[in-house]
């Protein structure tokens, strides 16, 4: 099963989970991301989403190690939706499974964190009255402050 | 030489295409590549300096020389999740 994909299809979270779960695993965290109604005092219509996904689906892999070196007992996977999601679908689905619960839960903290800061992955947010391109990081992957600050949020 | 450039999200909407391709010359480097396209599309000037570029779908530096047929992506502020 796949562990990093950027998919228009609907999520499957239990798909995410199923791909990392191993026999020794006696945890498995899931975070599955939704469209949110509200958003900066707007309320959104439905939310575009837009990828490079190769690119994308290599920087999961890249978030993978990353975990990996961190809690070496933990795996993770990450599956990123694109296209029009409405109003409370998924967006993002992480799983970690790990021998016990702590690792699992801060692998899965971290992956959404480090989602956030380097996956080429955009939002346009339609809402009441407009729309606007979402913009937050500037991904650079090599930068070790944004890693530090996605250990530090993971550990916390 | 030919490259190919890759633009997303509202970069592509400035310049009205999600993909492109022009000459450069030959040793140009990615950051060359967006200066040109500012001078094209001076509406991306916002985003100098605010940007990340990858060559042939991995990240990579302005500084990053291209080759023949490269392609060279710009990507807006991210917001995945």
């Amino acid at each position: 099963m796949v562990r990093f994909a950027v998919s228009a299809a609907p999520l499957d979270a239990a798909a995410a989970a199923a791909s990392v779960a191993r026999d020794r695993d006696g945890a498995l965290a899931t975070f599955i991301g939704l469209v949110r109604e509200h958003n900066a005092g707007r309320r959104v219509r439905w939310l575009d989403y837009e990828a490079y996904a190769p690119l994308a689906v290599k920087a999961f892999e890249r978030i993978g190690a990353e975990a990996a070196a961190r809690w070496p007992d933990a795996r993770i996977a990450i599956h990123h939706r694109t296209g029009r999601l409405a109003i409370g679908e998924a967006s993002v689905a992480i799983a970690a499974a790990s021998p016990h619960r702590a690792d699992a839960f801060a692998a899965c903290r971290y992956a959404i964190e480090r989602v956030k800061q380097i996956a080429p992955i955009w939002k346009h947010e339609h809402f009441e009255g407009g729309e606007v391109w979402i913009e937050g990081a500037t991904a650079d992957p090599a930068d070790d402050r944004a890693r530090t600050l996605a250990l530090e949020r993971a550990c916390s | 030489m030919l490259v190919t450039i890759r633009l997303f999200a509202r970069l592509r909407e400035l310049a009205g295409s999600p993909e492109l391709t022009r000459h450069v010359a030959s040793g140009a480097a990615a950051g060359d590549v967006w200066h040109a396209l500012v001078a094209e599309f001076p509406a991306l000037g916002d985003y100098t300096g605010n940007i990340s570029v990858a060559v042939n779908e991995d990240y990579a530096r302005p500084s990053t020389a291209l080759h023949e047929g490269d392609e060279v992506a710009f990507l807006p502020p991210v917001s995945g999740g």
